[in-house]
């Protein structure tokens, strides 16, 4: 086990809490760096949706897991996103400009949503932000000029400094782009959460009297949190749409909103690790299920794919799986896995007993 | 002049008369208690005063300003603090995030600059967390510093949050039932900090206690209500034999 000597507040102030654990990420974004190297086309863009779904992920990870809002109408800023970037590119704006444009006004419109809905909660919010969702697909077949109506939407492809960026022609190009994304994202989340800012959406979401009582402005903190979710789910959203390359509203359905959920809930509420974990067991485990059916049927003969909607059911197993054994998520199952390691042989098994215990979010008040 | 002037404070919910009619001055430095029966409205004028409930009538006034029309996270900046009967700690954070959110109302930084993590944002940090330390010392919390509060034993969990309400650097602090739940030994060191917030960190202590033993040992004067009522104002030993305080208490003797 580890024994870190503090000498100076900075040490609780940084990221990471010694040089380790710096280089560990150093080498994780490496090894992502070099993926286009490794894998063969089918695989990386696999690979390129699972940082979209992360992205996107992080994104509602701010809304659900930090400040306690729960939102089934995600997809909507998703799809607010990717119109958002294909008309704006289509207007003429290069990628560096209507990328974060896209970010924006999906922000700003998930703001300007939460300001009424800041005094809604649990259930009441979560039907509300359905609500939402509802709206704006009947919205983007209505404003058929810009979004393309039912027809759907090209997404033009990406040129940044005469550098092709397309998700055809350029792939790698295009998976560097979106790590690049994520990882910035990633290091402004990790940022907000030891900043005031993140402290007051922790306090928010455990106490909303005693956060008014400490001085926090309760309503636009909750709208402030929102909107920035918004936004990185729009980011995630404008990719997706020059991932897709040609979509219409049927690719934001209600589904989209759902699994976004479990990204997050199943990745481990209140944790940024949670969301990287739940979108590659999301977008993972529908492939793993393909590999196994291919295996099957060429080792031992045995054709599953005759049997209707069995992907759906395994899936499902999985997910009422981790809900019912494992609330804390994967990366709280990996937390105490580490423990567990690094004070072998000396673990109890009630050593978690104490420390489980729902976050408000997922008691609905 | 005094620092908090209540003045004939009232709260109707509907037909029931929570706080009717209150009033009372607490000094700078001084140590006042309200204490009275369940029910009698203590901790809703608590909640008046950090403007949780709207009150139907009366003025508050915080160091000559009035501060009844207010909004409840106005009130942290002005200096005045709380804590609550039932703990209200952020469960999920450590002992030392929940401290350094009692800073909150001191941030210098906006979201921006929060999410870049400016310089600023960092040296920013720092100073909050030699505050925050400060308060650690005081009252000995160097052993949680990095537990989660969901783990924490009842008695360490109070502490922590009057921790937190230290953090913010008030002049008033209210504490909200300071005593209740803890064992003896508990309740003296309790005792011994309040003491202490007044003596060394020159802080005006508002609180409501059932525990008499406290009152009498730290309380420079008393108010006893009873069904939103004023019964009695003075030192605890005034207030404790006051004939309507003690039939609040104990039922009125038949005349026999």
């Amino acid at each position: 086990m580890r024994v870190i000597f503090k000498t100076s507040y900075d040490r609780d102030i940084d990221l990471h809490e010694h040089g380790w654990e710096r280089a560990r990420m150093a080498l994780l974004l490496g090894v992502m760096a070099l993926l286009p190297f490794v894998l063969g086309e089918y695989y990386l863009a696999e690979a390129v949706n699972t940082l979209i779904w992360a992205l996107a992920g992080m994104g509602l990870m701010i809304a659900v897991g930090h400040t306690g809002q729960v939102s089934l109408g995600h997809a909507a800023f998703l799809a607010v996103g990717a119109y958002a970037e294909a008309a704006l590119m289509n207007a003429g704006l290069p990628f560096l400009v209507s990328f974060p444009l896209a970010g924006l006004i999906a922000g700003v419109f998930g703001g300007l949503i939460a300001l009424p809905a800041a005094r809604m909660s649990g259930i009441y919010l979560a039907i509300a932000t359905l609500a939402v969702f509802v709206i704006v697909e009947e919205l983007v077949i209505l404003l058929e000029p810009i979004t393309g109506g039912v027809g759907g939407q090209m997404a033009p492809s990406i040129t940044i400094l005469g550098i092709g960026f397309d998700r055809y022609g350029a792939l790698a190009n295009f998976y560097w782009l979106c790590l690049a994304v994520v990882a910035l994202t990633t290091w402004g989340y990790a940022n907000l959460l030891r900043s005031p800012t993140g402290r007051a959406f922790l306090a928010v979401r455990d106490s909303e009297v005693s956060a008014r009582a400490l001085g926090v402005n309760v309503t636009r903190t909750r709208a402030l949190a929102f909107g920035l979710s918004a936004g990185v789910t729009g980011l995630a959203g404008a990719l997706m749409g020059h991932y897709i390359g040609y979509f219409n509203y049927e690719l934001f359905s209600i589904f989209i909103s759902i699994n976004l959920l479990l990204v997050v809930t199943i990745g481990g509420l209140g944790s940024i690790q949670g969301a990287f974990l739940g979108a590659i067991l999301i977008t993972g485990v529908p492939q793993l299920i393909a590999i196994l059916r291919d295996n099957l049927k060429a080792g031992v003969g045995i054709d599953l794919s005759a049997v209707p909607g069995l992907d759906t059911l395994i899936f499902s197993l999985i997910l009422i799986g981790f809900i019912i054994y494992e609330p804390t998520g994967l990366y709280g199952r990996w937390l105490k896995l580490r423990a567990w390691i690094e004070l072998f042989p000396l673990a109890r098994r009630d050593m978690f007993r104490r420390q489980k215990s729902y976050l408000k979010t997922e008691r609905m008040r | 002049m005094s620092l908090l002037e209540v003045d004939d404070l009232a709260i109707h919910f509907g037909g029931v008369k929570a706080v009717d009619g209150i009033s009372f001055a607490v000094e700078p430095g001084e140590v006042f208690a309200i204490i009275g029966p369940n029910g009698a409205g203590k901790s809703t004028i608590f909640n008046l005063i950090s403007r949780i409930y709207e009150p139907t009538r009366g003025r508050i006034r915080f160091d000559g300003q009035d501060i009844t029309r207010l909004r409840a996270h106005d009130i942290a900046r002005l200096g005045i603090a709380r804590t609550f009967q039932n703990i209200e700690l952020f469960d999920h954070s450590t002992v030392l995030a929940n401290l350094l959110m009692g800073r909150h109302s001191h941030r210098a930084t906006n979201v921006v600059q929060d999410i870049l993590f400016l310089p600023k944002v960092r040296r920013e940090e720092r100073a909050h967390r030699r505050k925050v330390e400060e308060v650690i010392e005081f009252l000995e919390l160097e052993a949680y510093r990095g537990k989660m509060i969901a783990g924490l034993p009842y008695g360490v969990r109070k502490v922590v949050e009057i921790g937190r309400a230290l953090a913010i650097g008030p002049r008033l602090i209210l504490l909200d039932e300071p005593a209740s739940g803890l064992s003896v030994e508990e309740t003296q060191d309790m005792a011994f900090w309040i003491e202490d917030m007044r003596r060394e960190m020159g802080l005006t202590v508002l609180m409501v206690e059932h525990d008499m033993s406290l009152v009498t040992q730290v309380c420079d004067r008393v108010l006893a209500v009873a069904n939103g009522r004023p019964l009695a104002l003075g030192t605890p030993a005034e207030v404790q034999g006051h004939p309507d305080v003690q039939a609040a208490y104990l039922g009125t003797e038949r005349a026999s």
